[in-house]
């Protein structure tokens, strides 16, 4: 069924360029063009790339309270920066966090998928449990885990009553505020992740499996030399999502910590966020935000080089 | 015989043993969120989770007493525009790449891979000052404006067109059809799970913002509900954990219900757009 449009009549002029429409460039098509491109060029040209620009021209000048540049500087915020014992730790900690989160994300998410790929009755109710956490929202995640982590009335500090445990200062101590922050990141990552694990260990094809049982090969040996090579692809470009995810942490970190306790969880992008919000400090934040940046852009490029062995374009 | 037969029977129990296990802890910030949203807040307070005096109290405070409805509309209109906007705009865009051809098409489909490097979190300084020019802030349009398309969006749609069949194009050629019959009558209905995957994506994706929608909204009417929730947690009167709870609880069920409908969706169209 398809509908004619009486606004859109091929004039008689046209029959030619018509017939040879295929896939020439024809002024027809520049026309189109502009009409489809437009709207998203515009959007992604002011609130992407002009602000790219501008912020990496901020971040080389000196800037005064209301965010005006005022004196050209080159990089010597960004020098200034490196050499700040504070962005250092900071830097640290994001890395720390970020090397956490993805390594217990895809483990956890590898095991789930391992496990609920296997051919047993109501299997697919475990499935279906095990993804849940793709539906819950950071403020969400973040109460929930507030009050399990809570020192005097929180869910642990019960347990720890009930079995005469000492209890654990969650969100007081550095280390385990730390500890707080990543086990709520990856409760939240891990629906997604299993879903996608699980989705490329479903396409390994099975005969693959038939073939190493005939051989007698342990379920062991099967995951780590069918499976793991089978989905290497996958879990590259879970990796790498989970990476950039956490390098750009923000939510969980103002719910649960503000960064503190004394900067133990003040990372990269909380960071940006007060140096200009509430410090003021534009140039400086500019520089963070430049930083974070090309953090974001080499992992997206390894992800893109990953992308292109895939698919074609 | 009987003792293989007995070692596979103990396999399967440990198997579901330990599925059960897992199950159990990925659930159990949701049994004790949910179960305290039913509580009173003195009897979490007291530490009495065996409590009895189930209610909905809770709920009926947080309703009542909170913006919370407020809240939930306001992120449910700007995330329903968001989605609506993306679809058509990243499918045009998307379209574009495939079916059309023009100059610089090779560098401008660069230029769009480009903004998928380039985080919105590291822009917000310019951005904000952008929309403040535009007098914007505090009002729907500064939550959706910015994100009416997205270059992820279109890569993922690209990737699907692609997959159109050469002989839709050829034939709806010899149909006469247009650039715009085209793209709305064959090439939308064909690639409808992507725009599905898309559509929930790009829904989740305003639902769950929150750095943006902290810098430029300042009063219930523009609130997400994200920032909403911390605002209410943040109260001081509302040092409550059962209503605290159960606010959660409001906001967390119609999402886990969408997401069991949209589950197929999900998974085959995330495998196909990201990973295939």
């Amino acid at each position: 069924m398809l509908k004619t449009s009486t606004t859109d009549v091929v004039p008689e002029k046209n029959v030619q360029a018509k017939q040879r429409h295929g896939f020439r460039l024809t002024a027809k098509d520049k026309y189109f063009a502009s009409i489809f491109l437009g709207p998203s060029i515009l959007i992604l040209g002011l609130f992407v790339f002009y602000p790219m620009f501008k912020t990496l021209y901020i971040s080389m000048f000196l800037t005064n309270t209301l965010g005006k540049t005022t004196v050209y500087v080159g990089f010597q915020n960004y020098a200034k920066l490196i050499t700040s014992p504070d962005f250092i730790s900071s830097m640290w900690v994001t890395f720390i966090y970020v090397l956490a989160v993805t390594v217990l994300t895809i483990a956890l998410g590898l095991l789930l998928a391992n496990l609920s790929s296997q051919k047993l009755p109501g299997i697919s109710i475990f499935r279906t449990l095990y993804s849940v956490t793709m539906g819950v929202s950071v403020a969400v995640a973040a109460i929930f885990w507030l009050f399990i982590f809570n020192p005097s009335t929180g869910f642990f500090a019960l347990l720890s009553n009930w079995l005469n445990l000492p209890v654990v200062n969650w969100l007081t101590s550095p280390t385990n505020a730390m500890w707080a922050v990543i086990i709520t990141t990856v409760w939240m990552h891990l629906g997604f992740t299993f879903l996608i694990l699980l989705g490329a260990i479903e396409s390994v094809p099975s005969t693959l499996y038939e073939a190493a049982d005939v051989e007698g090969a342990s379920p062991r040996y099967q995951f780590f030399h069918i499976t793991i090579p089978m989905i290497s692809p996958t879990l590259f470009f879970v990796s790498t999502i989970t990476i950039i995810d956490a390098f750009k942490s923000f939510g969980l970190i103002d719910l649960i910590t503000k960064g503190g306790p004394t900067n133990a969880t003040n990372m990269l992008v909380y960071r940006i966020y007060k140096d200009a919000f509430y410090s003021g400090n534009y140039a400086k934040s500019s520089a963070e935000a430049i930083i974070l940046t090309v953090i974001i852009a080499f992992f997206t490029l390894l992800q893109f080089k990953f992308l292109e062995k895939k698919v074609n374009y | 015989m009987t003792q293989i037969d007995e070692r596979a029977a103990l396999k399967k129990f440990l198997n579901y043993l330990l599925l059960i296990v897992l199950a159990i802890i990925i659930l159990a910030p949701f049994f004790i969120g949910i179960w305290t949203s039913f509580l009173p807040t003195m009897d979490i307070a007291k530490g009495n989770l065996f409590s009895t005096n189930i209610s909905f109290d809770n709920y009926v405070a947080a309703f009542t007493k909170t913006p919370i409805l407020r809240y939930l509309l306001n992120t449910l209109v700007i995330s329903t525009i968001t989605m609506i906007a993306q679809l058509i705009f990243c499918s045009m865009s998307a379209y574009a790449f495939v079916f059309l051809k023009f100059k610089y098409r090779k560098t401008i489909f660069t230029l769009f891979l480009i903004t998928m490097m380039l985080p919105f979190e590291a822009e917000i300084i310019p951005n904000f000052a952008t929309v403040k020019q535009m007098g914007l802030l505090d009002n729907y349009a500064v939550l959706i404006v910015p994100f009416l398309t997205s270059a992820f969006g279109t890569f993922m749609l690209r990737q699907s067109f692609m997959q159109t069949p050469i002989e839709l194009k050829e034939a709806s050629d010899i149909e006469g059809l247009n650039h715009f019959q085209f793209y709305w009558n064959i090439v939308l209905p064909y690639n409808k799970i992507s725009m599905i995957t898309l559509g929930a994506y790009s829904f989740l994706g305003s639902w769950n913002q929150y750095l943006w929608p902290m810098l430029t909204t300042f009063s219930n009417n523009s609130r997400m509900i994200q920032n909403g929730l911390k605002q209410l947690q943040s109260e001081e009167t509302f040092n409550d954990w059962g209503m605290i709870q159960a606010s959660a609880a409001i906001i967390v069920i119609p999402t886990i219900i969408v997401l069991f409908i949209g589950q197929h969706y999900f998974k085959s169209g995330m495998n196909e757009g990201a990973v295939k």
